[in-house]
């Protein structure tokens, strides 16, 4: 962790209001949260608690119905398509599906060469680009020669979810969205892509918004822990307080749903609901 | 000395591709059910999981093939049986199966008592629609489930309902065995207890009498099921009770597994997690010896050339290495003691 904390993003009453009239849902609801450079922040809810919602508002691909977004101090402005280029070289995000992130004409190389340009390297001669992408490969595990020639369909779901680590490190953006990022694939990759993901911070100093529903993954990865309970954050603090002695009602109920081995996993809390 | 519901000796199953090519998914595979237990298969991806579920239903349709084996559901023993007559007389009444995206067989133009309806008529063309309408009502009281539900089309109901609702209709006809295949990795934590709950109260009400649940998820295994058989290439690796194979591995590739363990426990935020390297092998061309030698830490010559067999060192345990079971724990002791300093 740095020793000076410095905000790099933060939030004043970020709302989102999808529909109107009766239908009218308060997705998000007046937000604020400051997040600090070089951390996890994880983000735990239950499914429909707004979370996705928030991060697409963060990553500007949701245009908020109320409230400001501040990157590093200044009031975001990403209105022309220019400014919002330049804004997503700085934001970057995993999503849960990798079978649904690339785009399945495109060969895997062409896929870091296209971040190679993006991040501005486009002028450089070939080979060194060949270099920036064994190097990137090579931090998640993945060996460029066997993977130049193929289509991402060709790859495990694990190795995909990889490639778009590679990806985020060849664009090095200061901040990492990851969305849900282990959900889709089994837990013996999850660990490999959660030590990535450290591994990042602790490398290249990069600040992720860790979003999960599975409170147990937060308690592993983050320095931060927002608990969110429809739109509102109801909790926050460090790990070990919040998910170890937690105050809030549905907190409980978050730790109390995942499956344990070391204590009894009480299945009489249960309520069915619909 | 308890009923033996399921009994599966030496089953072996293959695909066959477009291209004609062979690929091994369940490779000489033994297990027993007993009346009142549950059964867990864990593994990653692709290791054939999912196909021995298959296998072990007789549910043959191409591109799956039957090899040899036997398969004894209730003293009937149903290998070599036709795909068909299975489904007919097998599937429902005496097996019944959750897949993964069980929630997604519901029909969306349709309700779920309608759907009700067609599983009843499809093993009794005689039944009327009030019989199975207080059948289901009654069902769903037990189980937990509004009875609302069944008047209502699928769009309706949220995730963690309609695979409950799913998992309610395949026990309808009170099948022998359920198996249960990654009945909740599409659901959030919370929904994911429900159906867990919901699993519990189905073998304890009598609707089924044993289970056969697979995920990859060990911490959720380990509290559903008695046993636990660790599954990679097709093979059976080890087979433990629950406490065992989750907190006395033997197999390096269990213990690899249950290095990946997360859980939300106090101590756990300092434990390194590992990950084991590697892929797994290709199963149209497996190699000779260990199918683990690849990625194995503690790989020894002569594991890429022996074929290993599963030993059973009494007490339930069975695993398929070469190396001793004290030799392995001495290995893992002394690894503990170094990964502490």
């Amino acid at each position: 962790m740095p020793n000076e904390r410095n905000i790099i993003l933060s939030t004043k009453g970020l709302s989102k209001v999808f529909g109107f009239g009766r239908q009218k849902t308060l997705a998000v609801d007046h937000v604020d949260i400051d997040i600090y450079e070089g951390e996890v922040v994880s983000i735990v809810g239950e499914s429909g608690s707004g979370k996705t919602t928030f991060a697409k508002m963060l990553l500007g691909l949701l245009k908020p119905t109320e409230g400001e977004i501040y990157f590093q101090g200044q009031k975001r402005d990403i209105r022309s398509r220019k400014k919002k280029k330049e804004y997503w070289k700085n934001i970057q995000a995993i999503f849960q599906d990798p079978y649904s992130s690339y785009n399945t004409f495109q060969k895997i190389d062409a896929v870091l060469l296209d971040c190679i340009r993006m991040r501005g390297d486009g002028k450089v001669p070939y080979e060194q680009k060949v270099e920036f992408m064994s190097e990137a490969c090579s931090f998640v595990n993945l060996k460029f020669e066997e993977l130049t020639n193929k289509y991402p369909f060709e790859l495990s779901g694990g190795q995909m979810q990889r490639l778009m680590i590679a990806r985020i490190f060849l664009l090095n953006p200061k901040i990492l969205v990851a969305d849900e990022p282990t959900s889709m694939i089994d837990a013996c990759s999850r660990a490999t892509i959660l030590d990535m993901l450290m591994q990042l911070r602790d490398e290249i100093g990069m600040t992720i918004i860790f979003i999960t529903h599975d409170i147990g993954l937060a308690y592993y990865v983050s320095d931060s822990v927002y608990i969110m309970e429809r739109g509102k954050f109801v909790e926050s603090g460090l790990p070990d307080e919040v998910i170890l002695h937690p105050k809030e009602a549905y907190t409980q109920r978050l730790i109390s749903d995942v499956p344990k081995i070391y204590e009894e996993w009480d299945l009489s809390t249960v309520e069915y609901s619909s | 000395m308890s009923n033996l519901i399921l009994e599966v000796n030496d089953l072996s199953a293959k695909y066959i591709t477009r291209y004609e090519e062979n690929v091994y998914a369940v490779d000489h595979v033994s297990l027993k059910v007993e009346e009142g237990k549950s059964l867990g298969i864990a593994g990653e991806s692709g290791c054939g999981k999912s196909t021995l579920a298959l296998s072990m239903m007789g549910y043959y349709f191409p591109p799956l093939h039957y090899t040899s084996g036997e398969i004894i559901i209730d003293g009937r023993n149903i290998s070599g049986m036709d795909p068909d007559d299975v489904r007919k007389s097998i599937l429902g009444t005496e097996i019944a199966y959750i897949p993964q995206s069980a929630m997604n067989a519901l029909n969306p133009t349709r309700k779920i008592i309608n759907f009700i309806e067609d599983v009843y008529q499809a093993h009794d063309p005689y039944v009327t629609k009030e019989e199975v309408y207080e059948l289901a009502t009654g069902c769903c009281g037990v189980l937990g489930l509004p009875e609302e539900v069944l008047q209502k089309y699928p769009v309706e109901l949220s995730g963690g309902m309609k695979q409950r609702t799913v998992i309610a209709v395949s026990v309808i006809l009170f099948p022998q065995v359920l198996i249960a295949d990654e009945p909740s990795s599409a659901l959030d934590v919370t929904s994911q207890k429900m159906v867990i709950k919901m699993l519990k109260n189905l073998m304890e009400k009598g609707f089924i009498k044993s289970m056969i649940f697979i995920t990859h998820e060990l911490p959720l295994l380990y509290n559903v099921t008695d046993d636990i058989m660790v599954m990679y290439a097709a093979q059976i690796v080890e087979k433990a009770e629950a406490k065992e194979a989750v907190f006395d591995p033997l197999h390096p590739y269990s213990k690899g597994l249950m290095g990946s363990i997360i859980v939300p426990e106090s101590g756990l935020r300092d434990v390194k997690l590992t990950s084991i390297p590697g892929v797994p092998p290709n199963l149209k061309d497996p190699p000779s010896g260990c199918q683990f030698a690849e990625r194995c830490k503690y790989v020894r010559p002569e594991c890429r050339v022996t074929n290993v067999e599963l030993r059973d060192i009494g007490g339930g345990r069975a695993y398929r290495c070469i190396i001793p079971e004290d030799e392995l724990r001495d290995i893992y002791q002394k690894e503990a003691e170094q990964n502490a300093q």
